[in-house]
């Protein structure tokens, strides 16, 4: 697959390209050898420089990166024996939603994400994992699965947002959104999301309502899209990214509020180009918290659980 | 919104000429009818007050959570600072903020009740907002009250950010644990309701009752024309096509609002 670049990384395009074009060559002389370590070690320092300096829009691009693994791949590379789901039982089954009964390590799990493609063709397919009301009912249906045979809900984030349309609307988006945040408030089982990509807004909020939740390095979450907020409040689009700041929604920012529980960290040049590690610490993050989670008993569980989400907001109280 | 364009209009003090059909009124007669246009039925934005007035029994409504305050969580600038914001809705509505919550009485029955107030930044849900919904669900869960709430919001408060997403799930959380009690929730939806309001607490309620031709629904009109490219059907989103849908229990007229209410009160009650 051919790599694409943002457009912070023009040097790094650069250098890639040079070391490909020379570990392309039908004979690869000493001289090339030495040429290619010393770009491998230039890129290595300005993958460090870039990726150490991101502006909060620069995150939002990386989390829209095409090429940034999706929730199937991380299905794929921390689960075994995946048996997907299908279907709200009402309507049909949304493309823009996976889930299903999933192994992590021993322990048996359901799994529900936002799936985006990987490509154009693919995206139209699922809608750019944007859902309809038949997504969140099929969420639901599997919690309800997960609750009556006990086994832990971890989802993925990763929607630019719930998707507005006619059918959408006709169909009660916001009633199904709703739905899924009250079964998600006292759902008696451990419950653990990541954000790995885009955290937009309510739509991905539908699945997070948990007892942690995480946030990949470069993922964000936003009560709105940095564009749709310019729109509003700057009077133009092209001030995303002034609205990115203003919001607070890269991973960090959202740390150091105190709205998320911990972040994932990814190499230096994103989880786009090194998917394998930001797996391996994914699973790591959930089997953790999944052997804390499991100590609890139902009571303290969904407890700690609603006073976790009771505490979320910032006023003051006096005349 | 589309309401700036059906706007009535005040060529004297005696008269007002209603936007949507162009009549002109006698402004006390309209303002008898609540601000019902008797030619059209178009139904125009009532305050905080004159919804109280309009639905409870009187001088029964006592406000509560006063003492809460909007902070500015993430220090948000932008052509307009979010604590300028506040101070001028403060200063023409007359509001603390975007909803109005107490106890109050109506048809003798006591009930836990919120306002929202659409001039107040949209009736956004920020910080103060959830806590205050959050607050009204723990004090009915306590008093075992029934709870009515008469919604008119745009949705989140986007200056407040993620703190402004997250009173979705604060409020939610409360609202389930109050559903255990078995106590009756009825939310009175008004133009407009949409986005984040809808799609947590204002949603569940047991039972919803909309106000004629009142906007309704996740995404705003404008939003999914630009989305999907493709003109929106006659009537989309209206309280009439949320009825016909299935989302929306009964549509009913400010003239038969206290009436309904105190009715089904009755029922939930006394069953
Ligand atoms: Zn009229």
């Amino acid at each position: 697959m051919r790599k694409i670049y943002l457009s912070f990384e023009s040097k790094i395009k650069k250098i890639e390209e040079e070391i490909s074009s020379l570990a392309g060559k039908s004979k690869i002389t000493p001289e090339d050898e030495k040429k290619i370590l010393i770009l491998k070690n230039n890129l290595q320092a300005e993958l460090k420089k870039v990726y150490s300096n991101l502006s909060p829009f620069q995150r939002v691009e990386i989390a829209r990166h095409p090429q940034r693994p999706k929730t199937i791949d991380f299905i794929q590379a921390i689960f075994s024996d995946f048996v997907e789901l299908h279907g709200d039982r009402l309507f049909g089954d949304d493309p823009a939603v996976i889930g299903g009964l999933a192994t992590l390590e021993k322990l048996k799990v359901m799994v529900i994400g936002h799936l985006k493609g990987k490509d154009t063709r693919e995206n139209i397919e699922r809608n750019f994992g944007m859902p309809h009301p038949e997504g969140y009912r099929k969420a639901q249906r599997l919690m309800k699965l997960a609750a009556r045979f006990n086994l832990p809900l971890i989802t993925f984030l990763d929607t630019p947002g719930a998707y507005p349309g006619v059918g959408a609307e006709e169909r009660g988006q916001a009633w199904a959104i709703a739905e899924c945040l009250a079964l998600m408030s006292d759902l008696p089982v451990p419950t653990i999301s990541i954000g790995i990509g885009e955290g937009g807004s309510g739509g991905a909020l539908a699945f997070s309502l948990t007892d942690r939740l995480y946030l990949l390095e470069n993922a964000y979450y936003s009560v709105i899209t940095p564009e749709g907020c310019a729109v509003i409040l700057w009077k133009e689009k092209s001030k995303a990214p002034l609205a990115a700041e203003a919001l607070k929604l890269t991973s960090y920012d959202l740390l150091e509020l105190g709205l998320i529980d911990g972040i994932i960290s990814e190499p230096p040049g994103g989880a786009h180009r090194f998917p394998e590690p930001v797996y391996e610490k994914t699973k790591e993050v959930l089997l953790s918290s999944l052997n804390e989670l499991l100590k609890l008993d139902r009571e303290t569980l969904i407890t700690k659980r609603q006073e976790k989400w009771r505490q979320m907001g910032v006023f003051t109280e006096g005349d | 919104m589309k309401e700036e364009k059906k706007g009535f209009s005040v060529p004297d003090g005696l008269f007002i000429r209603c936007g949507v059909c162009k009549t002109i009124l006698f402004r006390k007669e309209f303002e008898k009818n609540f601000k019902v246009c008797p030619h059209c039925g178009f139904h125009y934005r009532l305050s905080v007050k004159e919804r109280i007035d309009l639905l409870l029994d009187n001088n029964s409504f006592q406000e509560k959570f006063t003492e809460l305050r909007t902070a500015d969580p993430l220090s948000f600038r932008c052509l307009k600072n979010y604590s300028e914001l506040v101070e001028k809705s403060e200063q023409k509505t007359g509001l603390r903020e975007a909803v109005v919550t107490g106890e109050g009485k109506l048809g003798g029955i006591s009930l836990a009740l919120a306002f929202f107030d659409f001039g107040f930044i949209g009736g956004s849900m920020g910080s103060v907002v959830g806590e205050k919904i959050t607050r009204l669900f723990e004090l009915a869960e306590a008093s075992k009250k029934p709870i009515l709430m008469v919604i008119a919001s745009g949705g989140a408060r986007m200056q407040e950010g993620m703190f402004s997403l997250f009173q979705m799930a604060k409020t939610v959380t409360a609202l389930k644990k109050y559903q255990r009690r078995n106590l009756p929730y009825v939310a009175l939806f008004t133009n407009p309701t949409t986005g984040g309001v809808t799609a947590s607490f204002a949603s569940l309620a047991d039972i919803i009752l909309a106000e004629p031709q009142a906007l309704i629904g996740f995404a705003g009109p404008k939003v999914i024309e630009q989305t999907t490219g493709s003109r929106l059907p006659k009537g989309f989103q209206t309280a009439e096509f949320l009825m016909k849908h299935g989302f929306v229990d009964l549509v009913v007229p400010r003239s038969e609002q206290r009436d309904t209410l105190i009715k089904l009160f009755d029922y939930l009650i006394g069953g």
